[in-house]
């Protein structure tokens, strides 16, 4: 009885003061304020999720564009089974729930002085901040690849103008042609994200342009739910992937954007119609102006709360962070979130944060109907990420159409359920 | 071991960990990944199934089958119940119930 009546203190009365929430409330006299830079899958989630446990607390999202699209499913794009829109989240749902949503650039951060500054030089105090700033890319470090190079070779790893690039180049290349990625080194974005990506393409390449060929050229030897992709792409695209380990040459250390060429390390020139460059990555680059990545780029965080290791007061989700053996997914972004939220929430009220328990699905897609996935629960020992012993893994080699068919739904589930939590958008 | 530590401080003192010796907070962060797939309060708007409202004893039932690989029609549940010890699975239970569909 009792956890019930203290449930609906921490939730029920989220949900009823989100409804009426008004602005003059929010900018009460003496509530605490929390500033969330970016409202991707962590910095949403935490917005959200610490209105609903505190709706005295006056929360701010920072965040560039008035509309976001999703890294997760942008592959479904790439390949003709969703469209834009379906991957596309505005902010009406955050501000329904009480969200002051700020269409700017974060652009500095004082840890002393508790302020973030933006683009415009409009300065915002905080009593806690929220990093969620995803990855920026290292310009430069592949020879021959910055910014111009990425309009003739794209990323496309931030969903947007370059994944519609990336279409398009998609729907010009002729019947034949190969269609090379490029996996780069170091810590990125969605380990298993290559290789979706990988077989979105031969889906539509299948489909529409049958004689064509996919490249993989990898820095690594092993990759992310791998003898699952290898399974799925023989059945499903017999031998129109090739995948080149490093080991066998597959580390580009160069690029020709304009020729579309890719250098290997031991100078193997791979000549492709459409090259999908993905550059080296890091922290996105607000959190260097917190002054909380380290020498690798990256954020160190302790696990307990997602707090900065480095600047009290400053918690940092997602992507840009060291959560290792947690991998760079939304959907950890959004389970850190919920940590950090709560761990704010309890430690503005003067409490001691409650334990944190962190999960992950990652689901992919291999082909229509064809999905597979890895999973994963951890939790904080000490300052480090664990995971739970005997948890996780990924889905069975052995397991039949069935399975596969189950896993292509849940994932489509998996979207639209994630999407409500964090924007409140379908 | 590790899933017992961090079990420990909660349930001190007391001889089995029942769901109701869970803090309530401590029981909202574990249901939290839980609205990644299922919705949020467990309400799902896609082809999850919703699991808000499930009653009690169906949903500990069910959550053990998946833990202990007894579910045939399971698929990602049994690798995530394998993170969750017993008083855990009851307070998630718990929680869920009482949200109400």
């Amino acid at each position: 009885m009792k956890m019930t009546m203290r449930r609906d203190v921490l939730l029920g009365m989220g949900a009823g003061m989100g409804a009426m929430a008004l602005p003059g409330i929010v900018r009460a006299q003496g509530a605490a304020r929390v500033v969330v830079v970016g409202g991707g899958f962590g910095g949403a989630t935490a917005a959200r999720y610490l209105r609903r446990l505190n709706p005295e607390l006056r929360i701010t999202l920072v965040e560039p564009q008035e509309r976001f699209v999703t890294c997760p499913f942008s592959n479904l794009y790439l390949g003709g089974l969703r469209d834009w829109d379906s991957i596309t989240h505005g902010y009406d749902g955050l501000r329904a729930a009480g969200v002051e949503v700020v269409h700017a650039l974060a652009e500095d951060v004082d840890g002393s002085a508790r302020t973030l500054t933006l683009a415009d030089r409009t300065r915002l105090d905080w009593d806690r901040l929220v990093l969620s700033p995803g990855i920026d890319f290292r310009w430069g470090e592949l020879a021959g690849y910055d910014q111009a190079a990425a309009e003739l070779a794209p990323h496309a790893w931030k969903a947007g103008p370059q994944t519609q690039l990336l279409r398009r180049q998609l729907e010009e290349m002729e019947d034949g042609g190969t269609f090379a990625i490029v996996v780069p080194q170091g810590a990125f974005r969605c380990p298993p994200g290559p290789y979706e990506r990988a077989s979105m393409v031969a889906h539509y390449l299948r489909t529409h342009k049958p004689r064509s060929k996919v490249l993989i050229l990898d820095s690594q030897d092993r990759f992310s739910k791998q003898a699952l992709f290898q399974q799925g792409w023989q059945a499903l695209y017999g031998d129109m992937i090739e995948w080149i380990g490093q080991s066998d040459d597959g580390l580009v250390v160069e690029v020709d954007a304009g020729a579309r060429e890719a250098v290997t390390a031991f100078g193997t020139r791979h000549k492709a119609d459409v090259l999908n460059m993905i550059p080296p990555q890091r922290a996105g680059l607000i959190a260097d102006r917190a002054g909380v990545t380290d020498e690798t780029g990256w954020v160190p965080v302790r696990a307990d709360r997602f707090e900065s290791a480095r600047v009290p007061g400053v918690h940092v989700l997602g992507d840009a962070t060291i959560a290792a053996p947690m991998p760079k997914s939304g959907f950890c972004a959004n389970a850190q979130a919920k940590v950090a939220a709560a761990a704010i929430a309890a430690d503005l009220a003067g409490q001691e944060p409650p334990p944190a328990s962190f999960a992950n699905t990652c689901y992919s897609l291999v082909g229509p109907g064809y999905g597979i996935s890895v999973a994963g629960v951890y939790r904080a020992e000490g300052e480090k990420v664990i995971e739970v012993e005997g948890s996780g893994g990924v889905s069975p080699l052995e397991a039949g159409p069935g399975f596969r068919q189950a896993e292509a739904d849940y994932g489509a589930g998996w979207y639209a359920s994630i999407c409500a939590d964090v924007w409140g958008t379908a | 071991m590790i899933r017992l530590l961090s079990i420990i401080p909660l349930a001190a003192g007391l001889g089995a960990a029942h769901a109701q010796d869970l803090d309530p907070a401590a029981v909202q962060v574990l249901a939290g990944p839980c609205a990644n797939c299922h919705g949020p309060d467990g309400r799902s708007p896609g082809a999850i199934p919703s699991i808000a409202g499930l009653p009690e004893a169906d949903a500990v039932k069910r959550m053990l089958a998946f833990r202990d690989g007894t579910d045939p029609s399971a698929t990602v549940m049994p690798r995530l119940m394998k993170g969750y010890d017993e008083a855990e699975i009851r307070a998630l239970a718990r929680w869920f119930a009482e949200i109400g569909q």
